[in-house]
C-alpha cells in the first residue's frame, strides 16, 4: 500500500483532489440555490425558505431528496439513447471545465509533494482556449435533450438553445482577444500575473479598466451560454412550458440543474480571473494590513452564527450552528496566530471573494430584469455584442502596436 | 513515442470510411457530414507529418482546412435547408429533376 | 506497449468506433453524435502529437460551431430515419470497391516508404502556439486574408440562400 503510494503519489493526489473538488462544488451549487432562492425572495419583499432548519438551510438536502425519490417516467417515443446521454452530457461537461481553474499560484507542501490549489497544472498552454472547449460542446446537452423528448416545446427549447449558444459564443470568444492580446498567452496563471505588473497600483492594475468592452461583451454573452436571466429563453416557462427540460424528470432534471449551477460557477471564476485580477488583492501590495481582512470577516461571522445558533431551542440551534460558529471563527483566529498560514490564504480568498460577487450579480439579475425577446436576443447579439467585441480587439491591438513603437510606459 | 506509421494508416482508414459512407449514404445531411470526416482524416495525417518533419506548416494547413470547412458547412446547409424547402425530402435520389 | 501508444490504440479505435457508427446508423442525429466522437477522439489525438493549439481549434471550430449547425439543421428540418431502395444498396458494392483500392495503395505507398516515414526524427517541443501564430501572421498572411474573405462571401452566400423570397 505505501509502495503503491510513493510510487503513485501524483496520481493518488490529483484522484483525491478531484474527489474533493467534486465534493465543494456539488455543495456550493446545492448552497448556491438556497443563496439564490433567498436574495430574489428578500428582493421581493418575502422571507425565502425558512421551514427546514434555521434560515431555511436545510432546504438544499430537502430539495435533493426530493429529487432522488421522484418519480422518473420516460416519455412515450423518446430516443432513449440520446434520452439519457443528454443530461450525463451536460453535467460532465460542466464539472469538467471547474478543473481547469487555478485556485492559487502557491502549492501547499504535504508529505513532500506540492499540492497545487485546482485540478490541472498551472502551465496548461492552452488554458483559456480548453476552457472554451468544453462551453462549445456544453450546446449538446441542451440541444439533445431538446431533439430527443421527441415534444414539442424540448424541441423549441433546444432550437432556440442552439441558435443562442452559437451567436453568442463569437462574441464571448472576441471579447476575450483583448485580454489575451494584453497578456500574450492563453494560460490563466500568466493572464493573471500580467495583471500583476504594478503591484502599487492594486485594483487598477487590473484588466478591467482598459478591458471595460470586453469585460461588458464577455460578460453578457456568458450569461447568454449559461441560458440564465435575462437570456433563459431555451426554458422561458411563460411560452415553453419548461424549455428543453419538460420531458426530464427526478434525477435527470436535477443533473440538468447542477450543470447549469455548476456553468454559472465557472464563469463567474473566468470574470474574476480574465478581468478582476484572479487572485490579486485589490489594494496595494504596500498595505499589508489589508492581509487580516480575512480574520477581521471570519470572526465575527463566527461569533455571530454562535449567537444567531442559541435563538433556536433545537438540536440545530443548540449543538450545530454554535459547532459551525465556532470553527468559522477558529479558522480566522488561526490566520490571525500563523503568519504562514495567512499568507498562504490571501490568493485564494480574494479569488472566492470575487466568485462569490459575481454569482450575487447573478442572481441580482435574476431578481431585476425580464426576459429578452427572441428576436430581440438575436439582434442583440449579432448586431451590438459582436461588432463591439471586435471594436474592443481593434483598438486594444493598436494600442499595443502604439506602445511598442514609441516605447510608451 | 507512437511511430508516423500508424497515424497515417489511421488516417486513411477515416478516409476510406468517408468515401465509402458518402457513397453509400442516401440522406444528403450524413453525405455531407461524411466530406468533414474526409476533411478531418486529411487533418491527421498533416498534423502527424508536421510533427514526423519537425515543422508546423501542417498544422497551420489544418487551420486553414477548418476555416474551409466552416465555410463550406455554412453555404453546403444553406442549400440543404432550400432543397428541403423546396422538395420536402432530405433523400438525394428523390431529387433527381435539375427543375420542379 | 508505452502509454503514449496504449492512448492512440484507444484513441484511434474510438475514431474508428465512430465512423463505422456514423454509416451504420439510420438516424442522421446518431450520424451526427457518431462524428462528434471521431472529433474529439481526433483531438485527444493531436494532443498527442503535441498539436494543443489545432486541438483546441478542432474541438471549439468542428465540435462547437459546426456540427453544432448540422445538429442544429437535422432539428429544423425535422429529419427522419433514411430509406434505402434497392439501387442504393447496390450503391454499397462500388463503395466498398473503392476503399478497397484506396487502402491497397495507402498501404502500398507506406510499405514503399517506410525508411522515409518511419524514420523520420521526432523533433522535441515545438512552442506550437507561438510558432503558429509566428507563421500564420508572417509566412502566410496572404492566404489567411483570403480565408477571411472566403468566410466572407460564405456568410454572404449563406444568407442569401436562406432568405426567403419576398412574394
Amino acid at each position: 500500500m505505501t509502495a503503491f503510494l510513493s510510487t503513485n503519489a501524483e496520481l493518488v493526489i490529483t484522484v483525491v483532489k478531484i474527489a474533493l473538488l467534486l465534493f465543494i462544488v456539488l455543495t456550493v451549487n446545492a448552497y448556491l440555490t438556497w443563496f439564490e432562492r433567498k436574495v430574489v425572495a428578500h428582493m421581493q419583499s418575502r422571507w425565502g425558505p425558512h421551514r427546514v432548519g434555521p434560515h431555511g438551510l436545510l432546504q438544499p438536502l430537502a430539495d435533493g431528496v426530493k429529487f432522488l425519490f421522484k418519480e422518473d417516467p420516460t416519455p412515450a417515443g423518446v430516443d432513449k439513447f440520446v434520452y439519457y446521454l443528454a443530461p450525463l452530457l451536460a453535467l460532465a461537461l460542466a464539472l469538467t471545465s471547474i478543473a481547469l481553474i487555478p485556485f492559487g499560484p502557491d502549492p501547499i507542501r504535504l508529505f513532500n509533494h506540492d499540492i497545487y490549489l485546482g485540478i490541472a497544472p498551472l502551465d496548461v498552454n492552452i488554458g483559456i482556449l480548453a476552457l472554451f472547449a468544453i462551453t462549445a460542446m456544453g450546446v449538446y446537452g441542451v440541444a439533445l435533450a431538446g431533439w430527443s423528448s421527441n415534444s414539442k416545446y424540448p424541441l423549441l427549447g433546444g432550437l432556440r438553445s442552439s441558435a443562442q449558444m452559437i451567436s453568442y459564443e463569437l462574441a464571448l470568444t472576441m471579447s476575450v482577444v483583448g485580454v489575451l492580446l494584453m497578456a500574450g498567452s492563453f494560460n490563466l496563471k500568466q493572464i493573471i500575473e500580467a495583471q500583476a505588473h504594478h503591484p502599487e497600483r492594486g485594483i487598477f492594475g487590473w484588466n478591467v479598466w482598459p478591458q471595460i468592452l470586453g469585460f461588458f461583451c464577455f460578460f453578457v454573452a456568458a450569461v447568454a451560454e449559461t441560458n440564465r436571466v435575462p437570456f433563459d429563453l431555451p426554458e422561458a416557462e411563460s411560452e415553453l412550458v419548461a424549455g428543453f427540460h419538460t420531458e426530464y424528470a427526478s434525477f435527470k432534471f436535477a443533473m440538468f440543474f447542477i450543470a447549469e449551477y455548476t456553468s454559472m460557477i465557472t464563469v463567474s471564476c473566468l470574470c474574476s480571473i480574465l478581468f478582476f485580477g484572479g487572485w490579486l488583492s485589490p489594494f496595494p501590495a504596500s498595505w499589508t494590513f489589508t492581509h487580516y481582512l480575512p480574520s477581521a470577516i471570519l470572526i465575527p461571522f463566527g461569533l455571530w452564527v454562535i449567537w444567531d445558533g442559541f435563538r433556536y431551542e433545537t438540536i440545530f440551534g443548540r449543538l450545530i450552528l454554535p459547532g459551525a460558529g465556532t470553527v468559522i471563527a477558529g479558522l480566522g483566529a488561526v490566520f490571525v496566530l500563523f503568519p504562514n498560514v495567512n499568507e498562504f490564504i490571501q490568493a485564494p480568498f480574494w479569488l472566492l471573494s470575487k466568485i462569490f460577487v459575481f454569482l450575487f450579480v447573478y442572481v441580482w439579475m435574476r431578481g431585476t430584469l425580464p426576459r429578452f425577446r427572441y428576436d430581440q436576443l438575436m439582434a442583440f447579439g449579432w448586431k451590438l455584442l459582436l461588432p463591439l467585441s471586435i471594436v474592443n480587439v481593434i483598438v486594444t491591438s493598436f494600442v499595443i502596436l502604439a506602445r511598442m513603437t514609441w516605447g510608451a510606459k | 513515442m507512437v511511430p508516423t506509421n500508424y497515424y497515417v494508416i489511421l488516417s486513411a482508414i477515416l478516409f476510406g470510411l468517408g468515401v465509402f459512407a458518402f457513397i453509400f449514404k442516401r440522406n444528403i445531411i450524413t453525405i455531407f457530414m461524411s466530406i468533414e470526416l474526409m476533411l478531418n482524416a486529411v487533418n491527421l495525417a498533416f498534423v502527424a507529418f508536421s510533427q514526423a518533419l519537425g515543422k508546423l506548416d501542417g498544422q497551420v494547413f489544418v487551420l486553414f482546412v477548418i476555416v474551409v470547412a466552416a465555410s463550406e458547412a455554412a453555404v453546403g446547409l444553406g442549400i440543404i435547408i432550400l432543397i428541403a424547402r423546396n422538395r420536402q425530402t432530405l433523400n438525394v435520389e428523390r431529387v433527381d429533376l435539375l427543375k420542379l | 506497449m508505452t502509454a503514449a501508444l496504449v492512448v492512440f490504440f484507444v484513441l484511434a479505435a474510438l475514431a474508428v468506433i465512430g465512423a463505422v457508427s456514423l454509416i451504420l446508423q439510420k438516424h442522421p442525429i446518431h450520424s451526427a453524435l457518431s462524428l462528434i466522437v471521431v472529433m474529439v477522439a481526433l483531438a485527444g489525438l493531436y494532443l498527442l502529437l503535441g498539436a494543443e493549439f489545432v486541438a483546441a481549434v478542432q474541438i471549439i471550430v468542428y465540435g462547437g460551431a459546426i456540427m453544432v449547425l448540422f445538429v442544429f439543421v437535422i432539428m429544423l428540418l425535422n429529419a427522419g430515419v433514411e430509406e434505402h431502395t434497392s439501387i442504393s444498396k447496390m450503391a454499397g458494392a462500388p463503395g466498398l470497391l473503392l476503399v478497397v483500392a484506396l487502402a491497397g495503395f495507402v498501404a502500398a505507398t507506406i510499405a514503399k516508404s517506410t525508411e522515409s516515414v518511419q524514420a523520420a526524427p521526432q523533433t522535441g517541443e515545438i512552442a506550437s502556439t507561438l510558432g503558429i501564430s509566428n507563421m500564420i501572421f508572417k509566412d502566410f498572411v496572404y492566404p489567411f486574408e483570403l480565408t477571411s474573405f472566403l468566410i466572407l462571401v460564405a456568410v454572404l452566400g449563406a444568407t442569401v440562400l436562406a432568405q426567403r423570397e419576398k412574394s
